[in-house]
């Protein structure tokens, strides 16, 4: 059953659509990305299913509740780690998490034990009598996150979990993402515009630009749409007609010396088309990204609107890319 | 189901409540200051005043003490209110605003929370009483009683005027126009008598703080004014209207 389903969910600011008739479907346990440069409109689909903002038209139901009917049932069913900080400076880590409980009506029984239960997931248990004010950007991202698992909503929303965090905090971040995840049960739903960490963590991923889902699949899937792997081989006279007939090969271009192959699992097959390339003089694989699944959708998108002025550095990137062809 | 309702929204109001409380344990500097300052009033101030001013009946230390009383509980609920502008500009209040917690339960526990805070305050002032030889002891329930109804309504309004506001820059404003005229029209420091031109008497009866002092006063040194069901039936439909304006703005804030 899916714990989240919205339907042509929209969001108008004025004449400024943030967010344009998006469908979702997500499933209980998985850890869903939504991916998409700034101002895709990723926070404010988000804060639409945390009741924080109203729909301008469509629906969606978290745990089988309405979100505009029902706001406050959805409230007690989910948990959220906003963009910003929001952690109570002048209390310790303890207090912060004792004040979550007793909003969400803990009762006082069950308290410490929840309480002492998240601390020691996010191995905070020996700072948790110090004011968080005292504590580094990761730490106060990990209370966070227990914070927002401490009522045992159905679904947990992370809005840019690892945004100004070093790539080692970062990493970090991650795997206490997917070790909740899994002890808590708990569907995940996260935002970020870090491509390669969404691609490492998460069981699907729905990419967002312009207010619009424009590709939902496992990131397995996706980069498997953009035809394969990019091996490049230095050589002199290349076998083309043996190679073009092996059958993890799609596609082969030479000239110059420069042996371009676009094939499937390149890091399976590698050895093998070695053997059948005398006198090769150097190699490279290019894998797929989820980048280059974001580039080339987006990539089409820019080019029918390029008047419009795009700002963010995603479409910089792509469009420089672009140029380099 | 009703019933479990209005449960969780008492537990949400404690918890606020219980938040606030924290945190003035944990601000002692906050608390020092609040005492300080009336105690300046009451000795500097007083002394001072008191060496020239001659009242027929009474010393003018004594005379002032229920105002500064009374404005000890002006500044320190209205500061207190408008102190979540500073909540919402360090994004504290976001993670309490989405709770399955109705904000009108947030916003008296926070009245509860700046309400204890100023009795608190208050209470440590009262230890001076013995100083001032004039002060009936067994009017100081009442006038607790009076002081408290007294800072729901100040609370109340510090955290309407609080959702109001974008910034800390308000404050100056607020302090200027709305806390200072507050505390100078309300008889705290003179005497409502014929003596005053007719404009300051008629502004003096308009603020709802004068009766909030006479009330105190009354309590404390047997001076009043206005009779007790006057001072008492104003402040109550002070607070209640304050309560009411500041449960709406509060609920849409933002």
């Amino acid at each position: 059953m899916a714990i989240i389903e919205t339907r042509k969910l929209t969001k108008s600011y004025g004449s400024i659509q943030a967010v344009r008739g998006v469908d979702l479907s997500i499933e209980k346990g998985e850890i869903f990305g939504l991916l998409g440069p700034n101002g895709a409109g990723k926070t404010t689909t988000i804060g639409m299913l945390c009741t924080i903002i109203r729909p301008t038209s469509g629906s969606a139901s978290i745990a089988g509740y309405d979100i505009v009917q029902r706001p406050s049932a959805v409230r007690s069913k989910v948990g959220i780690v906003f963009q910003d900080p929001t952690l109570d400076t002048i209390l310790t880590g303890y207090e912060n998490l004792e004040l979550h409980a007793r909003l969400y009506g803990i009762t006082s029984a069950l308290r410490k034990k929840r309480i002492s239960e998240m601390l020691q997931l996010v191995d905070l248990t020996d700072r948790r009598n110090d004011l968080t004010r005292t504590y580094s950007g990761g730490m106060r991202r990990r209370l966070e996150m227990a914070r927002g698992l401490l009522h045992r909503p159905a679904a947990l929303f992370l809005d840019e979990p690892t945004l100004g965090l070093d790539p080692q905090t970062r990493a970090r971040i991650w795997d206490y993402i997917r070790k909740m995840a899994r002890k808590e049960q708990t569907t995940v739903i996260l935002t970020t515009h870090y491509m390669e960490e969404a691609d490492q963590v998460c069981d699907r991923v729905g990419i967002i630009d312009h207010g619009q889902i424009i590709a939902l699949n496992a990131p397995g899937n996706l980069k498997e749409s953009m035809g394969g792997d990019l091996v490049i081989i230095r050589t002199k006279e290349p076998p083309l007609v043996k190679i073009k007939a092996l059958p993890y090969v799609r596609e082969v271009k030479f000239n110059d010396g420069v042996l371009e192959i676009t094939m499937k699992d390149a890091h399976l097959h590698l050895s093998g088309l070695l053997f059948m390339i005398p006198g090769v003089e150097c190699v490279e694989i290019r894998v797929p990204t989820l980048s280059d699944v974001f580039i080339k959708l987006t990539g089409h998108d820019i080019r029918d609107d390029s008047a419009e002025d795009s700002g963010s550095w995603i479409d910089s990137v792509a469009r420089y890319r672009q140029k380099g062809k | 189901m009703n019933e479990n309702r209005l449960q969780k929204e008492l537990m949400g109001v404690l918890a606020v409540w219980w938040r606030e409380f924290k945190v003035f344990q944990r601000e002692k500097s906050r608390i020092v200051s609040s005492i300080v300052q009336p105690i300046m009033w009451l000795f500097i101030f007083g002394t001072g005043i008191g060496a020239t001013v001659n009242m027929s009946s009474i010393n003018y230390q004594d005379y002032i003490y229920p105002g500064v009383l009374t404005m000890s509980v002006l500044f320190g609920s209205v500061f207190f209110g408008l102190y979540i502008v500073w909540d919402r500009k360090l994004d504290v209040l976001k993670a309490v605003l989405v709770a399955p917690v109705s904000r009108i339960s947030i916003f008296l526990g926070k009245v509860l929370g700046g309400c204890t805070d100023v009795m608190l305050q208050i209470a440590v002032l009262f230890l001076f009483s013995f100083l001032f030889p004039a002060v009936n002891v067994w009017g100081i329930p009442q006038a607790l009683l009076l002081l408290f109804i007294t800072s729901v309504a100040l609370v109340s309004m510090g955290l309407a005027l609080g959702s109001l506001l974008e910034s800390l820059e308000g404050f100056q404003v607020i302090s200027a126009f709305l806390v200072f005229p507050l505390f100078f029209l309300s008889g705290a420091l003179f005497p409502i008598d014929d003596k005053l031109p007719a404009w300051l008497t008629g502004l003096v009866k308009l603020n709802p703080l004068t009766y909030a002092v006479d009330g105190v006063r009354g309590a404390l040194l047997n001076i009043n004014v206005f009779p007790f069901y006057l001072d008492f039936g104003v402040i109550v439909i002070f607070a209640a209207i304050m309560l009411l304006l500041g449960s709406v703005l509060f609920s849409r804030m933002k």
